[in-house]
Formats: structure tokens, sequence, C-alpha cells
């Protein structure tokens, strides 16, 4: 149960790490990325993942 | 084609005497133009509010501000630190993926920075530039959406630099929830883009939103939006912080709402609302570039701007600059002072270097003002019939003077003079978009579109071959005025331009009879 973060199309604004409930989101040099066992998919949290919905680039999916 | 750098040399200056002391220090005044010109004229009625039409603490707030003061913006010079990459919401004009170092419009920088590299940015362009007067974050997102580093940055800058004025733009989605640290902070002027009062014009400007753990989209989003804009500006006005609203004009979106627009943010205590054209192409991979959907030309902006009057309170001198734009807002140095340049240590501040360059410009201030007022005499009393209104542009580099060769104007400024005096009415840019690959016959041409229905214009020097080809496109370049006040330059042109009607009206008189 995680989510990624498609590197090639991260501009690296940093939105989803803000939005993260469970912290799980580093800068990776220039983007972004998820660590898979931290992230919870919001489950129980949010309707939706919080990153997903954040990001500008829609570049976060389901691993 | 290589990016036109303007020589640091021309715009800063290292000083080591008070100014007044010694002139030819002056970064905008040649060394023969010191003490100003006999001819005299130029002043705060040409444009945004001078002294005499505002509140003495709101004159104090604006008189530095580049952007909320037509007349600083020939002196001051700006920054943005590009500190705030995330953005909340997706408006359909922006597109974050795309960059070039070469183009200068809103959202675009080369780096983003953490608050320590944005203050000792701010540090190095200090040493360098006494005529900087304010730090603004204007993204590369939104100022506010990722909040902490905007007011972390703040913090720092103005404990290091405290005469230095803090300034922050924002789409207003978050804002509501942070008019207290703004305030507290002494952010002293907001800049809110509010481009629709109108839920259902704002569902095609909007994607979507990002509020309160979800996505909207649609008119939702657009509702939700609008409302948090209009709260957090009344709640800043509230606050005694001066507002800036920007509306992106889009033709067939927006135009006939912008009125409407005015009208509402002038209710809740707008200081200025500045119009600015949308920037389309689709090589930007926007929406709207991609749809197609062209920005306004010059004049349908000004019919714009005219339609909604009031003069004073709307800005016409913007630029809309990068989220790392550095300098005076024609002059943009960012590429001299990326990190790598600005490199790993702070350098040493030298606040009385500013605290001289203010005092020098009040005293430059009232030179130009008494001069403005005979140059405003210019025609005065005659009525349209016999006084034409006439657009001169103008090259100039800064201090509201005719001091710019040609080739390197990357902009004009735009007057209009008749019987009733001299109005700043706007600028035209030549570089608006990436132009890299072109050569300089294609720049020319770039101009003279620019320069499109402005039949003089006035430069410090220009060559023979630029000058005959303007000439054959129709617009008569002027030299000279170089170095006089710009109202100076403007006002002799006029006088030219009535004396050669008034031949060309007794030649016909005498035909007649």
């Amino acid at each position: 149960m995680a989510y990624k973060i498609n590197a090639a199309n991260c501009t690296g604004c940093g939105a989803c790490e803000s939005d993260c409930p469970s912290k799980a989101i580093r800068m990776k040099g220039d983007v972004y990325a998820i660590n898979p066992d931290k992230c919870t998919e919001c489950a129980g949290k949010f309707d939706s993942p919080q990153c997903v919905a954040a990001c500008p680039a829609d570049c976060i999916s389901r691993a | 084609m290589t990016r036109h750098i303007i020589p640091l040399d021309t715009v800063t200056t290292r000083i080591s005497a008070p100014i007044s002391a010694n002139p030819t220090l002056n970064p905008v005044l040649p060394p023969n133009a010191r003490g100003g010109c006999a001819a005299k004229s130029c002043g705060s009625s040409s444009g945004s509010s001078g002294a005499s039409d505002l509140p003495p603490e709101v004159w104090d707030k604006v008189k530095n501000h580049p952007c909320y003061s037509e007349q600083a913006h020939h002196y001051f010079a700006r920054m943005h630190v590009a500190v705030a990459p995330a953005c909340n919401i997706q408006c359909n004009y922006c597109n974050r993926k795309y960059d070039c170092a070469n183009e200068s419009r809103p959202g675009v920088t080369s780096e983003r920075l953490t608050p320590e590299q944005a203050v000792r940015k701010v540090a190095a362009v200090a040493a360098r530039m006494p005529q900087l007067s304010v730090v603004g974050i204007a993204g590369p997102g939104d100022a506010l959406a990722d909040w902490r580093h905007t007011f972390e940055t703040f913090d720092q800058i103005s404990r290091q630099f405290p005469d230095i004025k803090l300034c922050l733009s924002t789409n207003g989605l978050a804002l509501p929830d942070h008019v207290e640290r703004i305030r507290d902070l002494k952010v002293d002027h907001v800049t809110v883009t509010i481009n629709m009062v109108d839920p259902a014009i704002g569902e095609d400007i909007y994607a979507w939103i990002f509020f309160d753990h979800r996505r909207h989209t649609g008119r939702e989003a657009a509702r939700i939006l609008h409302e948090r804009q209009i709260e957090g500006l009344r709640r800043l006005v509230e606050a005694g912080i001066l507002v800036k609203v920007n509306s992106v004009l889009i033709p067939g979106i927006n135009d006939t709402h912008l009125a409407t627009v005015n009208e509402t943010v002038r209710g809740y205590g707008a200081f200025l609302h500045n119009i600015m054209p949308l920037i389309s192409d689709p090589a930007h991979g926007t929406r709207f570039g991609l749809d197609g959907r062209r920005g306004p030309t010059p004049a349908e902006l000004k019919q714009v701007q005219d339609q909604l009057g009031g003069g004073a309170r709307l800005m016409k001198h913007c630029r809309q600059c990068r989220a790392d734009a550095v300098g005076l807002l024609g002059q943009d140095l960012s590429q001299d002072f990326t990190m790598e340049r600005v490199g790993e240590v702070t350098v040493e501040d030298r606040p009385d270097e500013r605290r001289q360059y203010r005092e020098w410009v009040e005293r430059e201030r009232q030179d130009r003002q008494q001069a403005a007022q005979s140059a405003q005499a210019v025609g005065r009393g005659l009525n349209t019939a016999v006084a034409p209104p006439l657009l001169v542009a103008t090259c100039s580099r800064g201090g509201g003077r005719i001091n710019q060769h040609f080739g390197h104007a990357r902009e004009f400024q735009l007057y209009e003079v008749d019987g009733s005096g001299i109005r700043f009415i706007g600028h035209r840019r030549a570089d608006h978009y990436c132009q890299g690959g072109y050569g300089e016959e294609d720049k020319l041409e770039a101009v003279i579109k620019a320069l499109e229905g402005v039949p003089v214009l006035l430069a410090a020097k220009i060559g023979v071959c630029p000058s005959d080809r303007l000439k054959e496109a129709g617009i008569n370049v002027v030299t000279d005025h170089a170095y006089d006040y710009i109202e100076t330059g403007v006002a002799a042109v006029y006088r030219a331009h009535l004396a050669a009607l008034a031949a060309v009206e007794d030649v016909a008189v005498a035909r007649a009879s």
C-alpha cells in the first residue's frame, strides 16, 4: 500500500510534501519521493490521498 | 541570440562617498546631466499617485515601492526570491513545468531557493544596488500555499535588513489563514490575483483548487476561491495592509467582467488595481496556450483600462516579473544573481548606502516635480481639435530620464500628451517571448511591432540603420532630448508637433483663400 511519484514529471514544488499527513515524502535530489513504509494512502484520514490531490503536475499514482 | 544582459555598472553603484558629494556615481544620471536639466518637466501626475494626492502615511508606505508608485519605479529596485514553488490552484494560463531563463513572465524562475539562500541573495543584491527597496515573494508557485518557507524567509530578511520593505503575492486561497502572520511580520504590501468575482466566469479560468484536503473543480472551485479572495482582501484592508489586486485580462472570458471586478475590489478597499495582459503561447503548454486563446493587443488592454477610469488607482507600469526578478522594473538582472554567482559567503550589508541613495531620490524628486509642472503646461487650454493627443514612446533606464540607447532598450515607456497635459499610459515590451535563435533583424521587427501606432520615439541615441528602418515603419526617432527628464522631451516633441500641425493648417487656409 503506497503511492509513487513519477520523477520524470515531478517539478519539485513540494506541494505533496507539505500536505502529506504521514510525513512520508522527502526531497531526493531535485524531485520528491514517497517512502512506501510510511505511506498510508491517507486511508481513514481523508477521502483521497492528499499528495495526489495536491500535485499540480498530476504525477503521483498508486505504486 | 544570446540574451542581452544589461551591464551591471549601468544600474548599480558602489558608493564610497555620499551621493550628493559625488553625483557622477549616481547610477541613472550621466555625468553631464547632474543637477537636472534646463527645460524641466516630468512628474507624479503622469501615472499612479504622487505625494500630493495621498495621505502622508500612505505615501510613506508606497513612495519607495516601485510597484505601488509609478514615480518610485523610476528610482527603486525590487527583487523576488523564489522560495515558494508549491501552488494550491491550477490556473488555465499557467504551466509550471515549462521554464525558460530568457523569458520574463510570472511563474518563471531559474532556480528555487531555501530561506537561507534567499537571505544570502538579498545581501548580494543589496551590496551592489543601493536602489533596492523591496524584497517580494511571488512564487514561482503561491507564496502562501506552503507558507513556512515564505514566513521563515521574511523573518530572517526583516531582522537583517530592517529598512527593506517586504511584499508578497498570492492567489488568495490560503490568505484568510495568514492575515495576522502577515501583519505581525510587517509585510506592508500584498498583491492578490483576482480574475473574477463571478464563479460562472471563474470556472473557465481555473481547472481546480486544492482546499480543505480536497481537490475541487468547476464552479464550486471558483466559488470557494472567490469567497476566500474577498475575505482575505477585506481582512488585509482591516489590518491596515495595502492591497494591490492583479487581474489577468483574458479576451473572451473576463474582458467585459473586469469593470465589475474593479468596482468590487475598490469597494473592499484595494489600493491599486493592475490589469495584466494574458501571456499565451502554445509552447508554454498552458491550457489557454494549447487552446489557441490569444492575449490582448495593447489597444485592447488600453480600452479595458480606459473603461475602468480612476487614473491614479490603476497600475499601468507592471512588467509581469519573473519569480526571481532583480533590479529596476524594466531591467531584469536575475541571471546576474544566480546562486552560483552569489556564492557561499554572505556579503556584508551597508545600509548607509541605501539611506544616502534614498535621500538623493528625495531631492531629485523635488527637482522633477518642479520640472513637471512647467512641462505639463504644454498645449494647456487648447482643445483636442487644435491639440490632438499624441503618443510618444521613450527609452529610459531609470531616473525618469531619456537615458537609454535604443539598441539596449527591451521595453518602451509610453506617454500620451494633449491639451490636458502629459500622462504615463503604460509600456510596450519587445521581449515578452523567448527570442533565442533569432538575429538582430528579428529583434527590430519585434520592436516595430511593439511600437505599433506610436509615431514618435525618444531615445538617448540610435544607430543610423535602425533609425531609418523605424522611419520607414512610421516611427520618428528623436535624440535631441537625450538625458532630459522624460516629460521635458515629450513636451518639446509635442510643441514641435503642434507647430507642424499649425503650419499645415496655415498652408491649407492660404490655399483656400
